[in-house]
């Protein structure tokens, strides 16, 4: 039996639980947010990801009605949001800082929410309880957040946020705060939390891993727009701007122009003197276009003798090494002075390694291994 | 430790001499058994006695203290009022205006603020009493408590207010449950800021007082020109003593406050 795919955004019936509609937000002279739109669905774990100053964190703000759009409509559930206080809406945020409150005992904070909507005594107690065991925070209920570590912190932010069980929860780079182990952790645990409380999740998140751990779909942004919409394997695998592909991930970017030679298939002339590079893609390109073809590291293959029977191949010294321990990334200067970046996984012990610096290599990758990019 | 340079010493000894030797002989004098004020007659606290038997300086005493409460109280709530909305407020017409009028009274010469208040007093025609001096005391000393508050206020995480409104706070719930709870040191050294302020005022007060009544150091001021007696000293002795508690309480108070503060820091750091 497969279990249904999540994927409401293919779905033309469904409809998304927040809608933001040609939304502008500016500061006196400042455009945080740019003429967008954009929907998203029940259930979902959106991610905004994006350099600081993009416009993610405001987007979630006005979400949470800190902030007010200066054009444009945001729907929670069909009702527009404009006129709704942060105190009315069913969103829940989760703050950066975590914003305990540092007078209140873990317990206390949690229930600080559902104590403001009068709900009875042994309900409030019996919903503390609840996130407390969600989180794994029932032995520090009666400390105080001082008296706790940053990890537990996190998680009782997370309890108190969603006590109230809100039809959006909103966090704010949720992780920032952790060291890398901890975080790893914890965005598995946010994850399984998640899918526990079928609880809508959107993340602003600065990280580009963690947004493609966590989420569903991950909206790239910049400037105030969102960029590109997609799962994360798309996101990946198929950037539709080289703003994209170099935000996520390493990439090598290749400038040339190109030339039909074949259904969906081209070759790009880029330097002068070296062999033009075959290239599959789906998007079509006019001949003579200028383009921009975008290569994961770990698609290039090295050789140190040339392969034969591949699509592309050229040929490089060795200038540099980063050995990662799993893997290593190779920055081989081709003749023509470009940098290429290949990466493979280190399968043998460091001492038995087949390249040094120096080394002449042979660098390849199939057609379909590279993205072609019109900007 | 390493051992002070006598250079440093002397600096210390000198700067604490002319701070304290005055009132340490005023403070011994009172203890002193004989009438002469200047002659030392044996250990006594005769003169403690006989202060508690004059009704002139209670009654002084009495008012003073039902003045720096009352006064000090009406303080700290419009100055913490006025501190929350320069610091909250955001921009608004005449903020900078707001702010430096707040500050002004702080540098203002005590005889101008006196004299102004006396001629609105008489203007209005309010009679000088109690009443008078409540309200004078208020107008001077609010912007210290506002000083006080503002300053805790400014390194005050606005996420948590935030965090207050997003849990289903009205704004003035997450004032009361989170705000005030938190600044309340601030707002507590500010009251006995104000207290100390106006426990010993001598010039707004006889600017504003009236024959009805008399803050003490008006009396002990009156009562040293007809010759200081040992009584005087006696009061003035405690005088030091409640100021001395009320100032280091108002410290201690911010001082642990700074210590708690630093300590979630440095957890949130190792953490």
């Amino acid at each position: 039996m497969t279990s249904p795919v999540f994927e409401p955004w293919n779905d033309p019936e469904a409809k998304p639980l927040i809608e933001f509609q040609n939304v502008t937000k500016r500061f006196g002279s400042f455009t945080a947010i740019d003429d967008l739109t954009i929907g998203i669905y029940e259930k979902e774990f959106f991610a905004l990801l994006g350099p600081s100053g993009c416009g993610k964190t405001t987007l979630m703000r006005m979400l949470a009605g800190f902030e007010t759009p200066t054009e444009g409509a945001i729907f929670l559930a069909g009702q527009d949001m404009a006129p709704v206080p942060p105190n009315k809406r069913a969103t829940n945020m989760m703050f950066q800082s975590y914003a305990l409150f540092p007078h209140l005992s873990i317990w206390d904070n949690i229930a600080f929410g559902l104590k403001r909507e009068s709900m009875p005594k042994p309900d409030i107690e019996a919903r503390v309880d609840e996130m407390l065991r969600l989180t794994r925070m029932e032995k520090f209920a009666r400390r105080k957040p001082h008296q706790i570590s940053g990890g537990q912190r996190q998680r009782v932010a997370l309890a108190r946020s969603l006590a109230k069980h809100p039809k959006l929860l909103l966090l704010d780079e949720p992780l920032g705060a952790l060291d890398k182990k901890l975080r790893q952790d914890t965005q598995f645990e946010l994850m399984d939390i998640q899918e526990k409380t079928g609880t809508t999740f959107v993340i602003v998140t600065h990280d580009q891993e963690e947004a493609m751990t966590v989420a569903s779909r991950v909206a790239v942004m910049d400037n105030g727009k969102i960029i590109q919409v997609s799962t994360p394997d798309r996101i990946y695998e198929n950037p539709n701007s080289v703003y994209v592909a170099d935000f996520i991930g390493e990439v090598n970017i290749i400038d040339g122009t190109v030339t039909p030679n074949g259904p969906d298939s081209y070759s790009v002339a880029w330097k002068d003197g070296q062999p033009p590079l075959n290239v599959i893609s789906p998007t079509a390109f006019s001949d003579g276009q200028s383009c921009h073809l975008a290569i994961r590291p770990e698609k290039v293959t090295i050789n140190a003798e040339k392969p034969a029977d591949v699509d592309n191949v050229v040929q490089g010294k060795i200038l540099d090494i980063a050995y990662l321990g799993n893997i290593s990334t190779y920055h081989v200067e081709l003749p023509s002075g470009v940098v290429i970046k290949a990466q493979s996984a280190n399968t043998r012990r460091i001492s038995r390694r087949a390249f040094t610096w120096e080394d002449t290599v042979w660098l390849s990758w199939t057609a379909t291994a590279g993205v072609l990019l019109a900007n | 430790m390493t051992r002070m340079s006598w250079f440093n010493t002397v600096s210390l000894t000198l700067g604490f001499a002319f701070l304290y030797v005055p009132m340490l002989i005023l403070v011994i004098f009172s203890f002193n058994d004989g009438k002469l004020v200047t002659v030392w007659a044996g250990f006594s606290t005769r003169w403690y006695g006989e202060l508690m038997q004059n009704e002139a300086f209670l009654d002084a005493a009495w008012v003073t203290i039902k003045v720096a409460v009352a006064s000090s109280t009406i303080a700290t709530v419009l100055g913490t009022m006025a501190a929350y909305v320069l610091v909250r407020g955001g921009r608004f017409m005449g903020r900078t205006l707001f702010s430096g009028m707040i500050y002004a009274p702080l540098v203002m010469p005590e005889v101008i603020t006196g004299l102004s208040l006396l001629l609105l007093f008489i203007g209005i025609g309010l009679d000088r009493g109690v009443l008078t001096i409540i309200l004078a005391h208020t107008t001077f000393s609010m912007c210290y408590v506002s000083v006080v508050v503002s300053s805790r206020l400014m390194t005050f995480d606005r996420s948590l207010e935030e965090a207050a409104l997003d849990l289903g706070c009205s704004a003035a719930q997450a004032f009361r449950l989170v705000t005030l709870p938190i600044i309340a040191p601030a707002v507590i050294s500010g009251w006995l800021l104000a207290f100390t302020l106006s426990l010993d005022d001598l010039v707004i007060a006889s600017f504003t007082s009236g024959p009805a009544a008399t803050t003490l150091p008006i009396k002990i001021y009156s009562a040293v020109r007809l010759g200081v007696s040992p009584e005087i000293n006696a009061l003035s002795t405690i005088m030091i003593a409640i100021v001395t508690i009320g100032v280091i309480t108002a410290s201690l108070a911010n001082k642990r406050q700074m210590v708690r503060q630093q300590r979630d820091e440095q957890s949130a750091v190792r953490s």
